[in-house]
């Protein structure tokens, strides 16, 4: 078995007496995009500035591609975004870009890594004269620019309009396609949606969830599905024919809403119904659940709160 | 923006070689020092603005030195002093604090360039800025009637010895105080050693505190200065050993009281 490029068992930190992470475990697997999203304040910059080597862990154990967080040679390996700053501020952003694609053996061209970020044009700008949006991707560039094979990136997109949230996420494709691993935070579902071939949700330091957009979004999941049609329809009827546990009403009129598993037996079986009652089911739609729906079923607090 | 070519991201992890990094860093020192207004007019303005003044106005009288080049003879050594007081203490103490307040050496920290690296980086910038800081207020000093004695080794070691001093005292301020506070120690410490330290006016002025005062670096450096390059006494064992002290005890206790962020 290959080693995880990051596994994190039972990882805990307190701050003043106050637990910030309560027991976490992770794996990120060999080039696979890991997301840990949870809600401000739910653990994710102080786990991965653990893993990062920036603080040390109370509890607990830390492999970094190997090797614990603090092993030197994993600078050269480990790329790092912090959530915020990160640069002289007196420093030109291209010089920024070329300072530390210097300390790498086979940067990539910061040229390059500028003009697809679309920081092309403040290239010659200082650092403190760029935008919030134009410094978090000059950051980005700073993490992948020494062509690492593990990227640690906390909050990529915060604060950053929709093109820079496209390019930063197409950035992270292409590192995923090339066999880069990465580990990003987040608290957008969408970004985590898009991106993670794994997804681990925090709450108050603790893992509430883990496993694939797939498996969290299905997995005890009611799901619903809305039609229209008649007004008045026999309920009763439709409720003998669907699956033990499913619930069906009728609210307001003609607006029906029936909850189950839904699986092609169940609109099977609904469509059956209403052609037997001579009635045609209009806008039917299926809502699936999203991270959103999982995070709040999960800890009862909207993610964004 | 276009799309990334399959490939051209795969990892391709290594550091790049020490002399490489060092130089790259030195030359990011270098420009951060030259493009900033205040560390100029710290390093390069005051010093030699002082040190015209001084000369040309006599509102310091210095026994013995009467007449421009005597004057100029006096004056000289201080301000060397406080050339190397400003970069490697004031100056980079600030530095240090904003760095550390801005996230670069947790971000540097977070790059295949060790610390050992950036601190040898720091240190080459601060020489080149003495350097600068030297040629210049010797050409002024010349230029005002000076007339230098004493061993120019003699003169090197001190500014070595003082550079230690200082930089050991500014990585100690500058990586344990927030930035603002930082600035505000950073210049107070300036004007106090720069009165206290026999730059202004001789620290006999000072009378009976003398003895004392003249263990602050500020007052071993240009004390010791002062006496190779204008009474042309050799190297002074006590303000040696002074600023050795300091160097010892600023390193070492900036080397364990030192936060990178």
């Amino acid at each position: 078995m290959t080693t995880a490029a990051l596994e994190v068992d039972g990882l805990r930190k307190a701050y003043a007496g106050r637990a910030v992470v309560d027991g976490l475990s992770l794996t990120l697997r060999p080039g696979t995009v890991l997301a840990l999203l949870g809600p401000n304040g739910a653990g994710k910059t102080t786990t991965v500035e653990i893993c990062e080597g920036f603080r040390t862990a109370d509890a607990g154990t830390v492999r970094v591609l190997g090797l614990p967080p603090a092993e030197s040679s994993l600078r050269a390996r480990v790329g790092v975004m912090p959530q915020a700053g990160g640069a002289y501020p007196g420093l030109r952003c291209a010089e920024m870009l070329r300072l530390v694609a210097s300390f790498s053996a086979s940067p990539l061209d910061p040229d390059d890594l500028l003009e697809r970020l679309g920081l092309s044009e403040v290239a010659r700008t200082s650092y403190r004269r760029l935008s919030g949006g134009q410094q978090q991707r000059l950051s980005l560039a700073l993490a992948v620019v020494g062509r690492p094979e593990l990227v640690f990136l906390d909050e990529p997109t915060a604060g950053l309009d929709p093109a820079a949230r496209r390019a930063t996420w197409e950035l992270v494709e292409a590192l995923r396609r090339d066999g880069v691993s990465v580990l990003l935070t987040t608290h957008l579902m969408d970004e985590a949606e898009r991106l993670a071939d794994d997804v681990v949700i925090v709450d108050a330091g603790r893992v509430v969830a883990t496993g694939t957009v797939a498996e969290l979004t299905r997995t005890g999941a009611v799901g619903q599905l809305r039609f229209r049609a008649t007004p008045g329809l026999d309920l009763e009827q439709l409720l003998t024919a669907l699956p033990v546990g499913c619930t069906a009403k009728e609210s307001p009129s003609g607006d029906y809403l029936v909850e189950g598993v839904v699986d092609p037996q169940l609109l099977a079986a609904v469509t059956a119904w209403s052609a037997g009652q001579g009635a045609l089911a209009t806008d039917l739609r299926v809502e699936t659940r999203t991270l959103e729906d999982v995070f709040l079923d999960l800890t009862g607090r909207e993610l964004r709160a | 923006m276009s799309t990334w070519s399959p490939g051209s991201l795969a990892p391709r992890p290594g550091a790049a070689p020490l002399r490489r990094m060092l130089s790259a860093q030195t030359t990011a020192e270098l420009k951060l020092v030259l493009r900033n207004g205040e560390q100029v007019l710290l390093s390069l303005v005051i010093p030699l603005g002082l040190l015209v003044l001084l000369v040309l106005v006599p509102f310091v009288s210095v026994d013995g030195a009467v007449g421009r080049g005597a004057r100029a003879d006096f004056f000289v050594p201080g301000v060397l002093a406080l050339a190397v007081m400003s970069t490697a203490f004031t100056g980079q103490a600030i530095a240090v604090g904003f760095e550390r307040q801005y996230g670069v050496l947790k971000r540097l920290g977070a790059t295949p360039l060790p610390r050992t690296v950036l601190l040898g980086a720091k240190t080459l910038a601060v020489l080149a800025v003495e350097l600068l800081q030297v040629l210049l207020i010797c050409a002024v000093g010349l230029a005002l009637g000076w007339d230098p004695r004493g061993s120019v080794l003699q003169v090197l070691v001190l500014v070595v010895l003082g550079t230690a001093a200082f930089s050991g005292l500014g990585l100690l301020l500058g990586g344990t105080l927030r930035g603002l506070t930082t600035l505000a120690a950073a210049n107070l410490l300036w004007f106090v050693l720069l009165v206290l330290g026999g730059v202004l006016f001789p620290l006999s002025a000072f009378g009976g505190a003398e003895p004392l005062l003249s263990l602050l670096p500020t007052a071993a450096l240009s004390t010791g200065l002062r006496d190779v390059l204008d009474a042309g006494a050799g190297l002074g064992a006590r303000e040696a050993l002074a600023l050795l002290v300091w160097a010892v005890i600023s390193l070492g206790a900036a080397s364990r009281l030192f936060r990178w962020e």
